[in-house]
């Protein structure tokens, strides 16, 4: 077993997703299975390979520091669930 | 003859000579998608109103002398591309009331051309998945035979050309969604090199592994589509600062003395007898036009997939996280406070195979396991491209499968998510290496389902790629495969 279901509980809340019990077994049983798979890797001796983050080898793009047009308020906020005040409203956080 | 039934090239000719108006062409897609898409379900969002401005534009562009290669000719997108005042899903229910503020780059260079946008296409929920069953809306039916799939995750963009609901589409491909497709549905498609067209406005899955390319009916149809979106963008921070060549020029050159390599590893236990078939007298077909074939090896193609379930997914869970019911996208509110919010919103707006990608992106990523998966993948991938850049010091391109079945039936593989994942055996290395590859019709089984052949070129080496396929596509009997 490469994940308990103690495990996929703790991972579920890093990634902020709120599981029922029976979708978290599933996906416990699902993930040990890939995780069981994916050891694979384990079999290439890999000390001394640089890794590789990208595809096209590349230094930082910069732009210059200049002032161009943005969307605005207005439809930045368009899509919000909720907004107020030109902002983008949340639950109470602290009491 | 159709109006639905011309190709890009024969419609830019008849635009050109007068002959047919883009509002004529617009509308007689416009009714084959009213027509077809309950079979297809290939749309999510058909532009009517739009559709029809930009062809009137269009024709008074084309009447005016100042027409574009694109001008007048009816597309249409993936639901990943952002694109401004339309809604954008990317297949997802956390996204279903999402309009987009602004266009994605691809986008934008089509408008500017003067192109039609009929509509936003099907996908698997961002863009994850290879049989477009992971779709919030449905899944988009293969045209081949409506009870199979067409194959993901750019499905809706493959099955809508096989369709004729557009001239052409553009899909995305981070390991196999836009050739798998094509191939499912006897199309050609078309994945660039990374960072040849811009990913600017693209919804994004796996950023390093992500590209934009086009689907058509035509090798040549495929070179103007991508003529249309290719080049560097300063909004993109991974687009290549390099000139664009000319796709067409060269397209007719031929295939003579060209070295084309076998990878031996692609041709193993496992692969469909119908599929090895067809793609061994493709083989042949090369042979004859004057190619030399070669085999060559990619010793490290059996650890792809592992490799890539990875990456993609490490990749996957950090992008997501922009999906938490504030900004944008749907919020559940369960009154418990800020965290629970987004919880829930999570939970209820993604489906069941992008929380399972989360799950084990943020897995691979987390403290104590980031070197024992994401760092050890991250080695594995400098090996597999090492794989590639040794295979082109011998050879020109490489040709192999696309995929190692035909089209698979809707529900076969949704119970079993590795089994899924393994479909993607022979596209995955080369998102992983960053080159370039297309899929072409290259036969049909006795069940009359397309089989595709890869044809895997050098970076940036999009055109001998275009060349090569060309040469095949006039040799060879699978011109414009269509369903019954």
């Amino acid at each position: 077993m490469k994940l308990t279901r103690e495990q996929a509980a703790q991972v579920a809340k890093l990634a902020r997703l709120d599981l029922p019990e029976a979708e978290l077994s599933k996906l416990a049983t699902q993930m040990d299975a890939i995780l069981a798979y994916v050891d694979k890797l384990n079999e290439l001796d890999t000390d001394g390979i640089e890794p590789m983050s990208h595809a096209v080898p590349m230094d930082n793009a910069f732009r210059e520091d200049q002032i161009k047009p943005s969307i605005g308020l207005e439809r930045a906020l368009k899509n919000a669930p909720a907004a107020k005040d030109d902002c983008f409203q949340v639950p109470k956080v602290i009491e | 003859m159709e109006l639905t039934d011309l190709n890009l090239q024969q419609l830019q000719e008849q635009l050109a000579q007068g002959s047919v108006s883009s509002v004529d062409a617009t509308r007689a897609y416009l009714d084959r998608i009213t027509a077809t898409n309950d079979n297809y379900n290939t749309y999510i969002t058909v532009c009517e109103a739009e559709a029809l401005a930009m062809a009137e534009a269009a024709d008074k562009r084309i009447s005016a002398g100042d027409a574009a290669p694109l001008t007048g000719i009816p597309l249409a997108v993936k639901d990943i591309f952002n694109t401004e005042g339309v809604k954008t899903t990317a297949g997802s229910r956390i996204l279903g009331d999402f309009v987009s503020p602004y266009d994605a780059t691809a986008v934008a260079r089509l408008k500017q051309q003067g192109a039609v946008l009929l509509g936003k296409l099907n996908m698997d929920e961002f863009a994850m998945g290879s049989s477009n069953e992971n779709s919030a809306y449905g899944p988009a039916k293969n045209p081949w035979d409506t009870e199979r799939v067409p194959g993901g995750s750019s499905g809706g963009s493959a099955a809508c050309v096989a369709a004729r609901q557009a001239v052409a589409t553009l899909g995305t491909d981070t390991g196999g969604s836009i050739r798998q497709p094509a191939s499912h549905c006897g199309v050609v498609g078309l994945k660039p090199t990374y960072g040849r067209v811009s990913r600017y406005g693209v919804i994004a899955y796996a950023s390093s592994l992500d590209q934009v390319g086009p689907v058509a009916r035509t090798v040549s149809d495929c070179a103007l589509l991508l003529q249309g979106v290719a080049g560097y963008d300063t909004a993109d921070s991974t687009s290549v600062d390099r000139p664009v060549e000319d796709y067409l020029a060269d397209l007719q050159g031929g295939v003579k003395g060209m070295r084309i390599g076998l990878p031996q590893e692609y041709f193993i236990d496992g692969l469909d007898p119908e599929v090895q078939q067809a793609v061994e007298k493709a083989i042949e077909t090369y042979r004859g036009l004057g190619a030399e074939i070669v085999p060559v090896n990619l010793p490290h193609t059996d650890y792809a997939v592992a490799c890539y379930y990875l990456i993609a997914t490490a990749e996957a869970s950090s992008n997501l996280a922009r999906y938490e019911g504030v900004r944008f996208g749907r919020r559940v509110d369960n009154g418990k406070g800020l965290i629970e919010m987004f919880c829930s919103s999570r939970a209820e707006g993604f489906g069941p195979e992008v929380k399972r990608r989360i799950m084990l992106g943020t897995y691979a990523l987390s403290s104590g396991y980031y070197d024992a998966y994401y760092l050890k993948a991250q080695k594995v991938r400098t090996l597999i491209r090492q794989d590639f850049n040794n295979a082109f010091d011998q050879v020109d391109l490489l040709l192999t499968p696309v995929a190692p079945t035909p089209a698979f039936k809707l529900g076969e593989k949704v119970n079993d998510p590795l089994q899924m994942y393994l479909s993607d055996i022979f596209t995955i290395p080369l998102n992983l290496a960053g080159t370039c590859g297309m899929s072409v019709p290259c036969g049909l089984t006795g069940e009359k389902l397309p089989v595709g052949m890869q044809l895997i070129g050098k970076p940036f080496a999009e055109a001998t790629l275009l060349r090569a396929a060309y040469a095949y596509e006039q040799a060879g009997e699978w011109q414009q495969l269509r369903p019954e």
